[in-house]
């Protein structure tokens, strides 16, 4: 086992110059360094972007699309010009086919209320996995209570891995959306993308990827995949909170109506009638998170100069080293062993709630994620209320591996 | 370790690995399901009501080891009570959970009580209150008797 991993280790690129970028992790709690390892729920911020949101407020900060004024004007534009890096980032064929929303939740949202709403009728059916995030269900749910749409299940293994031909005895002349993940917040498991849209045009749906953990983890090219629709977070990608991306495919885009009212998605209004606007502009109601924007930039840049293949070869690094130190330990079940995974691995210890792991690995200084990971049927899947989840970054490294699998002998030591 | 060995005393996690009082009592007059969304955890609470007085009780369900002692140890010093001994019980176990002063042991004279300081490290835990509170939560909800499930959201 050993051996396996020193064998993939020679092709890592040297990612430790990188760790001093994010002033967070110096930081000790209960007087241990922190061991930051719950990326996946939200990573951590490099200075750039900490210091690109402050330079927006401390120097550019004004509405945008309103004022004619100079800060309005570099405001606007720092703005639309992250539209511009973020179709690069995603290979997307043009800047109109990027929408900034919350995040990955609320693009998925827009996607099932305005795309869904207005193409969707009762009978039609929906695919989803069973390795969803419930921000990639309850949408659909939703959807389904307005209008009466069939939502199936594609099944996974108990591995965890996606079943490609399963999913396909799912797909019929009824089928007209399936919405996947693309990286499973929970399990880790990368379901094959590029097949799956694939088999699903040749039916003739539309395909979605949840992207929160997909973007993070490895390069996008949206025309390369030939998807519909793709949704990420910024704050997963260091970016900041609280801003996100929808892509979608103009043509479908153009045809939707609407996803929520308010000023700067219109042409014009009189109390009789709204001319809305063209895309992005139409699905972007409201005040959007402008210091967000430039962070969002920031991080695409960071993450870019680095290299998404780069940072995508350390994560299948720290996966390989962390799959075989836990191994070591007899009581510990991983859960979610499948062949494509990104750096994420659940597990349980034989005995002991999630809940007290997660408390005596705070203790250690040692930050992870317990409980269902907002995906119970796929906790239920597998037989549990929830698990130990670590998940890496680009800024962790394998002593943090070696912090966790130490700690998690404290936590033997307390259970017994 | 001192504010974790605090957390998870002896007692805590006998009470944990073997609760008693676990199963559903042979008589039920009320129960009450309880909910964590936060962990997914569930409870529920059995009692056997008489004159007002509980004969006997029971819980089932699955937890942490703080929210299985926490119901585990209610349980035990539930029966023999009457309703309103049982909401001054829980309004000062509730205490003990978020209140600074509350761990001050010399101040409780009743015995059955000072069994349920062993709980009183949970405060140095803000996330995990929620967890020792759980069973306590569902067991008023079935005193009242209502049905309607209790989470601690």
């Amino acid at each position: 086992m050993m051996n396996a991993v020193s064998a993939r280790t020679h092709a890592a690129p040297d990612m430790a110059r990188y760790r001093a970028d994010f002033p967070i992790l110096a930081s000790r709690v209960y007087d241990k360094p922190l061991v930051f390892l719950d990326s996946a729920a939200s990573a951590q911020k490099p200075q750039c972007v900490i210091d690109a949101v402050r330079f927006c407020y401390e120097h550019e900060y004004a509405n945008i699309h309103r004022g004619v004024y100079w800060l309005s004007q570099q405001a606007t534009q720092a703005y639309e010009e992250t539209r511009v890096k973020v179709q690069r980032f995603l290979n997307a064929a043009s800047a109109d086919e990027i929408i900034f929303t919350k995040g990955a939740t609320e693009s998925i949202n827009l996607v099932a209320a305005s795309y869904g709403g207005s193409t969707l009728g009762a009978g039609d059916e929906i695919i989803l996995s069973h390795l969803e995030h419930h921000a990639n269900i309850v949408p659909w749910q939703l959807l389904r209570q307005r209008i009466g749409i069939e939502i199936k299940v594609a099944p996974i293994d108990d591995q965890g891995n996606f079943l490609l031909e399963e999913f396909e005895k799912l797909l019929s002349p009824r089928t007209r959306m399936v919405a996947i993940t693309h990286g499973s917040n929970a399990l880790g498991t990368i379901p094959p993308a590029a097949e799956i849209i694939r088999l699903a045009h040749a039916t003739g749906a539309v395909v979605l990827l949840d992207g929160a953990q997909g973007a993070v983890h490895g390069a996008v090219d949206v025309q390369a995949l030939d998807v519909d629709f793709y949704a990420f977070s910024g704050h997963k990608l260091y970016g900041p909170s609280g801003i996100g991306v929808l892509y979608g495919k103009a043509a479908l885009l153009e045809a939707m109506p609407p996803y929520q009212g308010g000023g700067d998605m219109i042409r014009h209004v009189t109390f009789e009638k709204t001319e809305f606007a063209e895309i992005p502009s139409r699905f972007e109601a409201g005040t959007p998170h402008i210091a967000g924007a430039y962070g969002l930039s920031a991080a695409i840049d960071y993450v870019s100069a680095i290299g998404m293949e780069t940072i995508a070869a350390h994560d299948q690094e720290l996966l390989a080293y962390a799959t075989a130190r836990l191994a070591e330990i007899n009581s510990l079940r991983l859960i979610g062993t499948a062949e494509e995974k990104a750096g994420i691995l659940s597990f349980e210890l034989d005995g002991v709630h999630a809940h007290d792991i997660g408390t005596i690995l705070d203790r250690e200084g040692i930050a992870v994620r317990v409980g269902h990971h907002c995906a119970q049927p796929l906790m239920d899947r597998f037989g549990v209320t929830g698990t130990v989840r670590a998940s890496f970054g680009l800024y962790n490294n394998k002593a943090d591996i070696d912090a966790l699998v130490t700690a998690l002998g404290a936590v033997r030591e307390v259970f017994g | 370790m001192s504010a974790l060995r605090e957390l998870y005393q002896e007692v805590i996690l006998d009470h944990g690995r073997t609760p008693r009082n676990f199963g559903k009592p042979e008589q039920v007059t009320c129960e009450s399901n309880g909910y964590n969304p936060l962990c997914g955890d569930t409870v529920t609470v059995y009692l056997k009501l008489k004159d007002g007085i509980v004969e006997d009780v029971g819980f089932e369900g699955r937890g942490c080891a703080i929210s299985i002692a926490s119901a585990s140890m209610m349980t035990e010093i539930l029966r023999g009570k009457g309703v309103a001994e049982i909401r001054a019980v829980f309004e000062r176990f509730h205490d003990l959970m978020t209140e600074e002063n509350a761990a001050d042991e010399d101040a409780f004279d009743d015995e059955d009580f000072e069994k349920l300081t062993v709980l009183s490290g949970v405060r140095e835990f803000p996330m995990r209150v929620k967890c020792a509170t759980l069973a306590w939560h569902t067991m008023q909800a079935a005193l009242k008797g209502d049905y309607q499930e209790v989470t601690t959201e």
